[in-house]
């Protein structure tokens, strides 16, 4: 290799690595950018119904100040997942452009089937965004209350999952869902 | 003229006694003017009583012996049928809503609770580990 070449092929591979990093970088920045509250609040359909039961619940307030927010529960944590769920958001985005749900009214006649669609995508993964916080090994059952105690030990040992029973924990229920037949390991 | 300065004396005394009187008093609500709001109630959290609590009367509605915080009663939902209800209360090991609840206002017999024992809060209510505001006697039936 003569030394016009060998400098051609380190050139190269110098502006390779700077792109490399810069779209990298880039990608990963854009994505992190739609991956805060502030950003999923923008849109008004999350802003005037989710956003405002999530804040009387436990999870956005409570008694030591820490709190979980849009993408905690609703955006996994590893990286492949991650892009996976960003990918179906386009599907998001063709609703918020045809406004499916751009009113309360609208978003209440579409809370039952969008809970199930959530519901459902949290069963099939074992609540795995519930327990990037909440861990069945790091549980003090002896300072839960009993019925707490009771029903986690049954779900550790049926092997349920956190939202076959934690459901509407941090928004309002839907219309129709009827708590009395949608017992645990179940359907 | 006597009189008159007997009679203006006894109504001076009586305003001053009356003002008084009710300068005095306290209602349950405070001082605070009618129109401004009242006192902040002081935050207390809610009670387990083990085993239940014992009625005080014989058609007393049982008092709920856990937390209802975080429970929902509305036109849309009511998550005490969790486990009170028909269908659930077995698995769940809780007492189921009595059969007065599943009775219509016709008398006749329903499947589901009635539409009238809907709000469970409006006659079973969580504890407070409170004293009473005012000292009383009162004894529950033996």
């Amino acid at each position: 290799m003569n030394k016009g070449a060998k400098r051609g092929v380190m050139g190269l591979l110098i502006v390779g690595i700077v792109l490399g990093i810069i779209l990298w970088g880039g990608f990963n920045t854009a994505m992190e950018a739609t991956n805060n509250e502030q950003f999923c609040i923008s849109c008004h359909e999350m802003e005037e119904n989710v956003y405002q039961e999530l804040q009387d619940t436990i999870h956005f307030t409570n008694r030591t100040g820490v709190r979980a927010t849009c993408p905690d529960c609703h955006v996994p944590k590893e990286w492949v997942h991650k892009v996976i769920r960003k990918i179906q958001a386009s599907n998001e985005i063709y609703h918020k452009l045809m406004g499916t749900i751009d009113t309360p009214e609208k978003f209440e006649e579409k809370r039952l089937e969008l809970a199930q669609n959530v519901w459902k995508a949290m069963k099939d993964t074992d609540s795995r965004e519930c327990r990037n916080c909440h861990n069945f090994d790091s549980m003090d059952f002896t300072r839960q209350e009993s019925r707490s105690a009771d029903s986690h030990d049954e779900a550790i040992e049926k092997g349920y999952t956190c939202i076959d029973c934690h459901k509407g924990i941090a928004h309002s229920l839907p219309e129709g869902y009827d708590p009395a037949e949608d017992l645990p390991g179940e359907g | 003229m006597k009189k008159v300065i007997v009679t203006l004396l006894v109504a001076m005394v009586t305003l001053m006694f009356t003002g008084a009187a009710i300068s005095g008093v306290t209602s349950l609500r405070g001082d605070n003017e009618v129109s401004a709001p009242a006192d902040k109630a002081p935050m207390r959290k809610q009670v387990i009583t083990q085993g239940g609590v014992e009625r005080s009367y014989k058609i007393q509605p049982p008092m709920i012996p856990h937390k209802i915080d975080k429970e929902t009663i509305n036109l849309k939902i009511n998550t005490c049928l969790k486990c009170h209800s028909e269908k659930t209360f077995e698995e769940k090991k809780a007492p189921k809503a009595g059969d007065s609840h599943y009775i219509a206002r016709d008398g006749k017999v329903l499947e589901t609770i009635s539409t009238r024992r809907y709000f469970c809060n409006q006659c079973h209510a969580p504890q407070l580990n409170a004293n009473p505001i005012v000292e009383n006697q009162f004894e529950g039936a033996k």
